[in-house]
C-alpha cells in the first residue's frame, strides 16, 4: 500500500512545529554510517514503486522506498543496469537509501558514481513542500544541481521521494581474471591498464591477488583478455558481489575508507588493505589513531572517512572553509535543523 | 526556505567609482584593469550578442591571489562581479553588469601539471578546452567533453556552464569529468572542492558548483580526468525519408544495448545549409540524417558498427555509408560541426536554442517547431544531439529586417515552452544565463526557486556574483507571469535587476 506524500508532509510540519528531529529511514541498511543517529524515524519505505521506465530513454523513475532489488530486477528485464553498482549492505536496501548514501560499487571507476546517474529528484523540504529538481532527461543545466547535492547527503537536507536515474545497457560479456601480485605491483598495473583503451570495469587487490573484471562485447572482452593475461576466475560474479557488499574477510573490523590519488604507493598504515577503483580507493581495516589515517589520506591528495566504527567517533574531517559552507547549506535547506542532525558531522 | 531579504535589491555600493577603481588598480599589475569605454566595449557581450552591456571595469588578474583581492574589494564595496572565461557562452551568462566589474580569467591560462600515470590534468581556468587534449595527446590521453566551441572556449567557462558536447552521450558532461576545483567565494575565501581521488566526504559541492553559472564562486583551478584515446573511431552516415523514422532508429540503437560515442541528427534544412558551405557529402534528398560514431578497440568498433547498421536498416534508413578512414570520418563530422556558421551564411543572424526532451517526444516537438516556424514566418533548421535528446533549433533571421529579431526571440521562447510541455528542460548545455531567465519561471515553481535562492544566499549573501542571471527572483517571475497574459503583444519590459 502506498504511503501518501501528504502524510509525510504532515509529519515534517509537526516536527518543525515541535522542534523534534527526524531521521529519514527505509530499510535501515546504511544505519551503520553515522556520527550520531538522532531523531525519531521517518519511515519512507511505504512510498514505493517504479513510476516510469522505458529502456530506449535510458531513464527509470521510481519512488524512494522501492527496494533496490526490485529496481535492479526491473532493469535486468530491460537488459539494463545501475552502472554505479551500488552496494546494498542489507536485504532491505531501497533506492532512496542508495541515493541518500551515494555509495558506489566496483564499477564506479569506469562507469561513474551514483550521483552521475541521478537526473532528477522529487524532494520534501522542511516546510513539507513537494519540490522537483532536475528531470527525466539526460542533459539538463537549468538551476543549481540540487538533485546531485541530495545524493550522499544522508537525509540531512530533505526527504528524497522519487528519483529519476540514468541507466545503461548490461554488457554482452563479462569475465573475471586474477593475477598473483603484491600491492605495489597491483597499483602500478591498475593505473597502467586504466591509461589504455581496455574494457576494464572493476579492479580489486586483496591479500596477494589482483582481480580484474572485463565488460563489453564478446570480441572486445576476448581481445582484452589476450592482451592482459591472468587466470580466469570461474565465480567472478560472486567475487564482485562480495567486494561490493564487503563480505570478504579483508573488510572485517573497524574500517577506514581512503579516497586518494590512484598512483599512491601502498599506504604505511597497519591492518589489512583492499584496493579498488584503479588504486584510488583504499579500504584499511585497522584501529590506528584517527589523526594518523586522516593525515595519510591528506598526503595522498584525498580524504579518509571512518566507514564502520562505533557511534560518536567523527566520520570525516572537513577543511574549515568547506565545513563552514556545509553549515550554511544545511541552514539554507533545512533552517529548522530537523533532518538528521549530526548524522554526518558534530557541527551540522 | 528562501530568506525574504535575498529578494530585495542589494545595498547601494559603498564606494565611489573612482575609489573602487583606485583600489582595484592597487591590487592588480599595470594593464590589468580596463575602465576606458573603448577598452570595455570588447567585453560587452559573450556569444549571445543580442544582449550587450558595457561594464564599469574589467579586471584581468594574473594569479589566484589577485582574483581573491578583486573579489574582496568588490565584496566590501558591494559591487557586482561577473566572471568571464573565453566569452563563447550562448546564453549571455557573461554579459556584464553596468555597475559591476567583469572578472576576466583569460590571463590564467597555464596548464599546471599533467600526470599521465594518474590520468589527470591540473589547469588554470583560462586554458582552452582543446588545449588540454592537445597537451595530453603525447601520453595517449585526452579530455573527453568537447563542446562545439572547443578550440576557443575555456575550461573555467565549461565548469560554470557544465558544458556538454558531441560525445557526452558516452563520456558525460563537464561535471562527470572533474576531480577537483579551487573556488574563490565572493569574500575572497578559497575553497578546495573534490580531491585527487574520485570523491570527497560531505555534501557534493563539486556537483553544486559545476553549472552554477558564476553565481556561487569563481573557479581558479580545475583538475580534470583524462581518458585513454580510443584505438579506433568510425562513423556511420545514414539517411532517412522522415524525421520520425530517424528518431525511431535512435531509440532502437539504444534499446539494442549500444551507447555510441556520438549520435547526431540533422534535418533537411540543416543538411541543405551545411552542404552549400562545407560539402560534407550529405544526401540532399533525405528528410533527416544520422551521424553515429562508434569508438573503442578495433574489435569493439567492428561489433558496434555492424549492430548499429543493422538497426538503422531495420528502421528504414534509405542510405548507409561508413567512414573508410579517419579523413572521411572527419569529413562526415565537418558538416555537423559547421552547422551553426553555415546557417549564419544564409541569413545574417541566427538564434541557437538548446532544449532537451525525452527522445520519444522528438516527432511531436519537431512538428511543433515546424508549425511555429510557419506562424512566426522564420526558417528553423534543426541539429540535434539525438542520443541524449538535446535539440538545437537554429532560428534564422535578419535583425535589420523589420521585427524579425523580436519574432525570433518570441519563437525561441515558444520552443522552450514546447520542451517543458514535452517533459524536458529549457537548457541541455548552454545554461540559463540572461537568455532563459524568464523561462526558469515556467520550468520551476516558487518552492524550487526559493531553494535555489537559499543556496545562492548561503554562498553569496549580498547577491553580488553574476546578479540577474540563471536564477530569477520570485519578484521577476511574478512580473513575468503577469506579462504572459498579454503574450505576443509586446516585449517583456526589463525589470529592475541586480
Amino acid at each position: 500500500m502506498d504511503q501518501s506524500i501528504s502524510e509525510l508532509s504532515e509529519r515534517i510540519r509537526e516536527a518543525v512545529a515541535q522542534k523534534r528531529a527526524l531521521r529519514i529511514r527505509a530499510g535501515g541498511s546504511k544505519d551503520f554510517y553515522a556520527y550520531k543517529l538522532e531523531g525519531e524515524p521517518l519511515d519512507v519505505s511505504g512510498y514505493r514503486g517504479v513510476v516510469d521506465y522505458e529502456p530506449s530513454e535510458l531513464v527509470m523513475t521510481a519512488r524512494a522506498g522501492t527496494p533496490l532489488a526490485e529496481i535492479e530486477d526491473a532493469l535486468a528485464a530491460g537488459g539494463q543496469m545501475l552502472a554505479c553498482e551500488p552496494p546494498y549492505f542489507g536485504p532491505h536496501a531501497t533506492l532512496g537509501g542508495c541515493v541518500a548514501a551515494g555509495f558506489s560499487g566496483p564499477r564506479r571507476a569506469s562507469a561513474g558514481p551514483v550521483r552521475d546517474f541521478v537526473l532528477g529528484t522529487r524532494v520534501l523540504n522542511s516546510a513539507g513542500e513537494n519540490l522537483r529538481f532536475g528531470g527525466q532527461v539526460m542533459k539538463n543545466v537549468a538551476g543549481f544541481d540540487v538533485s546531485r547535492l541530495m545524493t550522499g547527503s544522508f537525509g540531512t537536507l530533505g526527504v528524497i521521494l522519487e528519483v529519476s536515474l540514468k541507466v545503461l545497457p548490461r554488457p554482452e560479456e563479462e569475465l573475471t581474471l586474477r593475477f598473483q601480485m603484491d600491492e605495489a605491483k597491483a597499483i602500478e598495473a591498475m593505473n597502467r591498464w586504466a591509461g589504455q583503451p581496455l574494457p576494464i570495469s572493476a579492479t580489486c587487490h586483496a591479500g596477494s591477488a589482483l582481480t580484474v573484471r572485463l565488460s563489453g562485447s564478446k570480441l572486445g572482452v576476448a581481445a582484452a583478455r589476450t592482451k592482459i593475461g591472468g587466470d580466469l576466475v570461474p565465480e567472478g560474479q560472486a567475487f564482485w558481489r562480495a567486494v561490493r557488499e564487503q563480505t570478504l574477510d579483508a573488510f572485517r573490523g573497524p574500517l577506514w575508507r581512503l579516497s586518494i590519488k590512484s598512483t599512491t604507493p601502498p599506504l604505511a598504515l597497519p591492518g589489512r588493505q583492499v584496493i579498488e577503483w584503479n588504486g584510488s580507493l583504499r579500504w584499511v581495516a585497522c584501529d590506528a589513531p584517527a589523526q594518523l589515517v586522516f593525515e595519510a589520506a591528506r598526503k595522498a591528495g584525498g580524504h579518509a572517512t571512518r566507514f564502520r566504527a562505533s557511534r560518536g567517533t567523527p566520520i570525516m574531517r572537513l577543511d574549515p572553509a568547506v565545513l563552514e559552507l556545509h553549515k550554511r547549506l544545511k541552514a539554507a535547506l533545512d533552517p529548522s535543523g530537523i533532518f538528521g542532525p549530526h548524522r554526518l558531522h558534530p557541527d551540522f | 526556505m528562501g530568506k525574504p531579504e535575498i529578494l530585495q535589491p542589494p545595498v547601494q555600493p559603498v564606494l565611489h567609482q573612482a575609489d573602487l577603481l583606485r583600489r582595484l588598480a592597487a591590487a592588480l599589475p599595470p594593464d590589468c584593469l580596463l575602465h576606458e569605454r573603448e577598452d570595455l566595449v570588447p567585453y560587452e557581450c559573450d556569444g549571445l550578442s543580442a544582449h550587450c552591456q558595457v561594464p564599469l571595469a574589467v579586471a584581468l588578474p594574473e594569479n589566484e591571489d589577485q582574483v581573491r583581492d578583486v573579489l574582496r574589494i568588490c565584496s566590501q564595496a558591494r559591487v557586482p562581479v561577473v566572471a568571464r572565461g573565453a566569452g563563447t557562452g550562448l546564453s549571455g551568462g557573461a554579459m556584464p553588469h553596468s555597475q559591476g566589474v567583469t572578472l576576466a580569467l583569460s590571463k590564467l591560462k597555464s596548464i599546471l601539471a599533467i600526470d599521465p600515470a594518474a590520468r589527470t590534468a591540473r589547469v588554470q581556468p583560462g586554458v582552452r578546452n582543446l588545449a588540454i587534449s592537445e597537451a595530453a595527446a603525447v601520453h595517449g590521453l585526452y579530455y573527453a567533453p568537447d563542446p562545439s566551441s572547443q578550440i576557443a572556449c575555456s575550461i573555467g567557462g565549461n565548469v560554470a556552464e557544465n558544458s556538454g558536447g558531441v560525445h557526452c552521450l558516452k563520456y558525460g558532461l563537464t561535471g562527470h569529468n572533474l576531480l577537483m576545483l579551487r573556488v574563490v567565494t565572493i569574500d575572497g575565501e578559497l575553497l578546495e572542492i573534490g580531491s585527487e581521488g574520485l570523491d570527497a566526504p560531505g555534501y557534493d559541492l563539486l556537483a553544486l558548483i559545476t553549472g552554477s553559472e558564476g553565481l556561487l564562486g569563481v573557479v581558479t583551478e580545475v583538475t580534470v580526468k583524462l581518458l585513454p584515446k580510443p584505438v579506433k573511431a568510425q562513423v556511420i552516415l545514414a539517411a532517412f525519408d522522415s524525421v520520425v523514422k530517424a528518431g525511431e532508429a535512435v531509440a532502437q540503437i539504444i534499446a539494442a544495448g549500444c551507447i555510441p560515442a556520438g549520435l547526431e541528427m540533422m534535418d533537411k534544412l540543416a543538411v541543405a545549409a551545411v552542404e552549400q558551405f562545407v560539402h560534407a557529402g550529405y544526401p540532399l534528398d533525405a528528410e533527416a540524417i544520422l551521424l553515429c560514431e562508434c569508438d573503442g578497440t578495433a574489435e569493439e568498433v567492428a561489433v558496434e558498427i555492424e549492430r548499429v547498421s543493422q538497426v538503422m536498416r531495420a528502421s528504414g534508413a534509405t542510405d548507409i555509408r561508413l567512414s573508410r578512414d579517419d579523413a572521411e570520418r572527419l569529413k562526415f563530422w565537418s558538416g555537423r560541426k559547421a552547422a551553426f556558421p553555415a546557417v549564419g551564411r544564409i541569413l545574417p543572424d541566427y538564434y541557437c536554442m538548446d532544449g532537451t526532451i525525452p527522445k520519444k517526444k522528438l516527432g511531436e516537438v519537431l512538428a511543433g517547431i515546424g508549425a511555429l516556424s510557419k506562424q512566426f514566418g522564420l526558417s528553423c533548421p534543426n541539429v540535434f544531439h539525438a542520443g541524449d535528446g538535446n535539440l538545437h533549433p537554429l532560428i534564422m533571421f535578419d535583425a535589420n529586417e523589420g521585427d524579425q529579431a523580436q519574432r525570433a526571440e518570441a519563437f525561441g521562447a515558444r520552443i522552450l515552452e514546447l520542451c517543458i510541455e514535452a517533459g524536458g528542460t529549457i537548457t541541455g548545455e548552454h545554461g540559463v544565463g540572461i537568455e532563459k531567465i524568464d523561462q526558469m519561471c515556467l520550468q520551476f515553481g516558487t518552492g524550487e526557486l526559493s531553494c535555489f535562492l537559499a543556496v545562492k544566499h548561503a554562498l553569496d549573501p549580498h547577491a553580488l556574483l553574476n546578479p540577474g542571471k540563471a536564477v530569477p527572483t520570485l519578484h521577476r517571475c511574478a512580473e513575468f507571469g503577469a506579462m504572459r497574459v498579454h503574450r505576443g503583444q509586446e516585449k517583456f519590459p526589463e525589470l529592475p535587476r541586480f
